[in-house]
Formats: structure tokens, C-alpha cells, sequence
């Protein structure tokens, strides 16, 4: 059984001049112990998707649609209050983009992971859960006696694992990792890498990594989904899309980007930019920048259709 | 020497750390960060050299010094064999003619309020008196060609913000390359825009800098698009230059033990890929007090011994134009 089973989200958010239709009709699943990529250029609804996960989008946000199944509890009707209590943090934790200014620079590192702790499981004493801070940090190659040290005195790299300590505080069965090399020099996100992967098999974590760098998401992930303006195009087993795209917009992904092993290519570019999605082409939402578009990808919303066990994609180009 | 465009010889650039009135007046010692420490190369004509390394290892200070935008603490820089270094403001306005600077985030490089034809005018204004008025409109649809914002008369009249990013950065390679400069520092021009379009940007630079036989300085952290982009290539650690050589032979054949570890953690689009195992361990130390001899040996995997430690490698050519500074390959061990 899939410990996260999204059917059919979608999101909106409302802004004065309508709805921005950031996710539509997305459905993937996700089970214990597997890391699945969530990939697309900026603006294209992958945050918004981890966002809907735990609950915690902007106040103008709204899921319109679908269901999140979390352990088979549908989350999207729970209160705010159950969510606390049942789901954030303790099912779902999520490592938030931008390390440097994602903690409270006012506030003791450890004293941080103790709130969240805490907050969560509240018959924790404040030592016991200053106890687990300290092995949570030496979990992820801090020393603990850093653990009453402030985040300024912290470098990048340890930033991010500080935060990748305080995701993992209650146990949780999936962590979502929102870009979470960028704005890390190559090496130390080599470093940020590798401690996920070996987090990952130890703790048989489920990781949602949500990147625009499908480099970072092949070092760790099973499986990948690409979105493309709010839509899902394309996913399944991550060494079956590399090798064999589908999806126009998933062979140009992968072709811009250049690898530093593999022979020397002309890089591929795919023209245009994303949509506005307050007003976004009909139908097939990437007709306007396809090579391939057809009469029908301006009419008809391609279906997203099962290639084989572990491979969908969502493109008229592709029959069954 | 001919061909030559820039030289920069042992560059240095020391910022200095503001201390209190008590420790300036006891303590002898002076803080500075050293952010370039005795750097020298050259740059040919109508070559794209790259300089990359981890933040903080003064690629950009070292793109700033050679336009004489910062004045380097010691060092010389010479401009087509002509030194550069202590000219006064209006001798370098004749050179300043010839450079330009691309900058790394295109949402805060062009100024809001001004329309796309007054920005990519303004360094004809300033610099090409030459160019009559009526002359300039006629240069501006030019290079707005050039970077294929076609047809131009769509985005003269606009303004920066009701333009995507990578529009953006074209805009701002239209303003670079109009005044048909020699020479140009590129400061991670692509790093904020995304993966998709990196590509598009690149190769218009890369096409321009042929039509218009500049040298280009591509300044860049990822290792991955230098090489598709630069002729040659220099690894910077903590203001030094590590390693110096032709791209293909830095990627393939590297030498310095920074240089293969920064290859080694470059992410490769490939699930199927060998993983590597080691990655080496910490973080660049801090350029106020930079370890002493090899300023490497606190993080290299190839520590050899004490002389890593106490002696500074010089930087080397270990044949064919193969510059390393690295102990494992200097005849005095």
C-alpha cells in the first residue's frame, strides 16, 4: 500500500484578476522507502504540489480538487488542528528552499528543533527533546555540542543538514526536499546529497525532492515526475524516462542539460518561456513552444496514458 | 603579444576588516580577507576563458579588478600590452570603450525605469561619442537583432518587467556587445535563469563573441556548462589559481586534487551513473586567514606531508601549457 496517494489535485490560488491555476489534475504515488523527483521549470506548480501535501499554502490558496490519501486518511478535508496533530511533521516534514534563511536567526539551532519537537509531541520534556537535537544534529555530521549555537555560526552547508536534522525530529515516513542543493556550492551539495541518500536507506525514508535540476534528482531518486505548467506530463521509473523520453517537453529537459562525463553535444534549448498560468493555453498546456504540435493538442487535454507498469505520459503524439 | 588582450600579472586584491580603536592601536597584525591572492593569466583574442570555483574563491573580484572597477591591492593588469593599473579615471574612459561587464541576476541588473532602448543606449550614449544621435536607434535595433529580440521595435518601448528572465539577460548581452567591445566579464550570466533556457543564452554569447571578435572572461561555478562554453579554464581556490589548462584537458586529464574533487561532485543526468563514494569533507575556510603553505591541504584527499603544510606551491606548467600548483608535481618534493 502507497503511503501518499494523490488522485487528481488541484490547486488555485486567487489573486485580484482571477484564479492562477498553479496545479491541475496531478495523481502520483509514493511508497515507503522510495524517493520520487518532482521536476519542471520554475513556475510550474512543484512547490505548490508540497505545499498541498501538508496543508500549508498561502491564505489566497485553495485546493480545488482531488484527494490526498495519507496512509488512506484523506487529508484535504482534516482540520487545522488534526493536521497538526496527526499529519505535519510527524508523517510529512518537509526541508524548506533556501537554507540560509530558513531558520530563525534570533534562536539557538537546538532550540528550534526542540520547538518542533515539541510542538508535535507535546509530553516530550524540553531535556529529553534537547537530547534528541544533539543526536538528530551528530545524525547528520554536526557535533552535537553545535546544538546552542546560533545559525549564523553556521556555514551554508551545515544550514542544510541542521534543517535536514529537524525534518527527521518526529520520525516521519516522508520527508519533502524543496530544491535543496541550490544555493550550495558543487561540493558541499555533493555532501548535502550523498547524507540523503544515506539517510534515505537507513531510516527507509520516503523523499519527494523537488528540483528544476534533474542532474540532482537522478543522483537520488526512483522515480521522477516532470510538470509542466500546473500538469503532470510525464512519470514513472526514472531510468526508463531517461533512457526513453516521451513527452516533447521531457526530451528537451534532459537535452538541455549538459553532462561534464558524456561526449560533447550541442545543447539543446527549448524555446520560449512557461505560461502565464492565470490565462494558460488550451488544451495541451505546452502546444505553443512543441515542435510536434498538431490541431488537436489545441482542442483536447491529452490523457495521461499508462505506456508500461511504471511509465505514464500525457501527450497526444503518444498512442496506446 | 600581439594577440594578447588581457594580462594580469601577479593580481592581488586585500579588503581590509574594520577593527575597534583598541586592537588597531595594540595589536601590529592587520586583518584583511585576501579574496585574490597573486593571480596571473591572460586572455587571448577572441577567446572565452572561464575561471570557476566554489563561492568565495575570488572569481568575481578577480572579474571586477581587471575592468578597474575595484583597484587591486597590488599587481599589474595590461590591457592590449598597455598597463592599466594606475591610469587615472579619464585615461581608462578611452579603454572603458572596449570592456564590458555582463552581471549575474538580470532582475536587479537593468534599471526599472527605463525603457529597453534607453538601457541598451545608454553605453552608446556614454562611451561612442563618436556615434552620432540619430545614429543610435539605428545601433540599438542592431544588437537587439543580435540577441534575436526580433522584431526590435516590440520591445524598445518596453520596460525591464514586463519581461521574462532570460529576456532579461539578453537584454543585458545586447547592452554589453553594443559598443562592440573587446573585451568582456561575464559574472555568472546564467546562474539565475532556468536550466531550459541557460542553453539559448549561451550560445548567442558564444556566437556573438565570433561576430564580434571579443575576448571574453565567463566567471561560473558549474563546471558542467564551462565546459561547452570556454577555451580554456582556470580553477580557483580561496583566491589562487589552482589549475590552468584547455577545458577538455581540465575535465578529463585534471591534475590538481581540488580540481578532480570539484569534477567528482558535479551531478550527472544519468540515474544509471556510478555514484562516487568520496566526497571530500568541509567547506572553503575563511579568506581572512587562509591556511598557510598549500591553502588546499586542510580538505585535500592527497595531503603528502608536512611541505603541504608550510610551503606555498608555485603554480607550474607541467607541459603543454598544463599549469598546476600542487606539491604531488613539483620536482622539490
Amino acid at each position: 500500500m502507497a503511503i501518499l496517494d494523490v488522485q487528481n489535485l488541484s490547486t488555485y490560488y486567487l489573486i485580484g484578476e482571477g484564479y492562477v491555476k498553479a496545479v491541475e489534475g496531478v495523481s502520483f504515488q509514493l511508497e515507503k522507502g522510495e524517493a520520487m523527483g518532482l521536476a519542471g521549470e520554475s513556475g510550474c506548480g512543484k512547490t505548490t504540489v508540497a505545499l498541498s501535501l501538508l496543508k500549508i499554502l498561502p491564505s489566497n490558496g485553495r485546493i480545488i480538487n482531488g484527494k490526498i490519501l495519507v496512509r488512506n486518511t484523506d487529508v484535504v478535508n482534516l482540520s487545522e488542528v488534526e493536521m497538526r496533530k496527526r499529519i505535519r511533521w510527524k508523517v510529512i516534514s518537509m526541508i524548506f528552499q533556501g537554507a540560509m534563511n530558513a531558520m530563525n536567526p534570533l534562536y539557538k539551532v537546538g532550540d528550534q528543533i526542540v520547538e518542533a519537537i515539541r510542538l508535535h509531541e507535546p509530553d516530550v520534556f524540553r531535556k529529553e527533546a534537547k537530547e534528541r537535537a544533539a543526536k538528530l544534529l551528530e545524525m547528520v555530521g554536526i557535533d552535537a555540542s553545535r546544538v546552542d549555537n546560533f545559525p549564523h555560526e553556521f556555514s551554508g552547508g551545515m544550514k542544510q543538514r541542521a534543517l535536514i536534522a529537524m525534518s527527521l525530529c518526529n520520525n516521519p515516513d516522508v520527508v519533502i526536499a524543496d530544491e535543496p542543493g541550490t544555493a550550495l556550492d558543487v561540493i558541499v551539495q555533493a555532501q548535502v546529497l550523498r547524507l540523503m541518500r544515506e539517510l534515505k536507506d537507513r531510516l527507509n525514508l520516503s523523499i519527494i525532492m523537488i528540483s528544476h535540476d534533474l542532474s540532482m534528482i537522478a543522483e537520488i531518486c526512483q522515480k521522477i515526475c516532470i510538470m509542466y505548467a500546473g500538469y503532470l506530463v510525464e512519470h514513472g521509473d526514472i531510468v526508463k524516462i531517461f533512457k526513453k523520453p516521451l513527452h516533447p517537453y521531457t526530451v528537451d529537459l534532459i537535452g538541455s542539460f549538459p553532462s561534464i562525463q558524456a561526449e560533447k553535444q550541442e545543447m539543446i534549448s527549448i524555446p520560449g518561456s512557461p505560461p502565464d498560468l492565470l490565462d494558460p493555453p488550451p488544451a495541451c498546456r505546452f502546444h505553443p513552444r512543441c515542435k510536434y504540435a498538431m490541431d488537436i493538442c489545441k482542442k483536447e487535454v491529452p490523457k495521461l496514458l499508462k505506456i508500461s507498469k511504471d511509465h505514464f505520459v500525457a501527450c497526444h503524439l503518444v498512442k496506446d | 603579444m600581439e594577440d594578447l588582450i588581457i594580462k594580469a600579472e601577479n593580481l592581488k586584491k586585500w579588503f581590509p576588516i574594520k577593527v575597534g580603536l583598541f586592537r588597531s592601536v595594540f595589536s601590529k597584525e592587520e586583518l584583511a580577507v585576501h579574496a585574490v591572492d597573486d593571480v596571473s593569466f591572460y586572455i587571448r583574442k577572441s577567446e572565452i576563458f572561464g575561471l570557476a570555483g566554489e563561492s568565495g574563491s575570488g572569481k568575481t573580484t578577480t572579474g571586477r579588478l581587471l575592468l578597474r572597477l575595484i583597484e587591486p591591492t597590488g599587481g599589474k593588469i595590461y590591457f592590449k600590452g598597455k598597463d592599466i593599473t594606475s591610469i587615472s579615471e579619464s585615461e581608462m574612459k578611452s579603454f572603458r570603450r572596449k570592456m564590458q561587464i555582463i552581471f549575474q541576476d538580470p532582475y536587479e541588473s537593468l534599471n526599472p525605469r527605463m525603457t529597453i532602448r534607453d538601457i541598451v543606449a545608454e553605453p552608446l550614449r556614454l562611451l561612442q561619442e563618436t556615434i552620432p544621435p540619430d545614429q543610435v536607434d539605428r545601433r540599438v535595433n542592431e544588437v537587439l537583432e543580435d540577441v534575436e529580440l526580433t522584431p526590435p521595435k516590440k520591445f524598445v518601448q518596453r520596460f525591464p518587467h514586463e519581461l521574462s528572465g532570460g529576456q532579461r539577460q539578453r537584454v543585458a548581452v545586447a547592452r554589453a556587445f553594443g559598443i562592440t567591445p573587446e573585451f568582456i566579464v561575464a559574472d555568472e550570466p546564467v546562474s539565475m535563469l532556468d536550466v531550459s533556457i541557460r542553453a539559448e543564452i549561451l550560445r548567442l554569447m558564444i556566437s556573438l563573441v565570433e561576430k564580434y571578435a571579443s575576448s571574453f572572461l565567463y566567471i561560473t561555478h558549474d563546471l558542467a556548462l564551462s565546459r561547452h562554453m570556454c577555451d580554456r579554464l582556470g580553477i580557483m581556490y580561496l583566491g589562487k589559481i589552482m589549475e590552468m589548462s584547455e577545458t577538455e584537458k581540465i575535465i578529463f586529464e585534471p591534475l590538481h586534487p581540488y580540481t578532480k574533487a570539484l569534477i567528482e561532485a558535479v551531478p550527472v543526468p544519468d540515474p544509471t551513473a556510478k555514484r562516487v563514494e568520496t566526497v571530500i569533507k568541509g567547506e572553503i575556510p575563511s579568506p581572512i586567514n587562509p591556511p598557510s603553505g598549500c591553502r588546499f591541504h586542510t580538505r585535500c584527499p592527497a595531503y603528502i606531508g608536512d611541505i603541504c603544510r608550510t610551503k606555498e606551491p608555485q603554480l607550474i606548467d607541467v607541459g603543454k601549457n598544463h599549469l598546476v600548483a600542487c606539491h604531488l608535481y613539483s620536482s622539490e618534493k
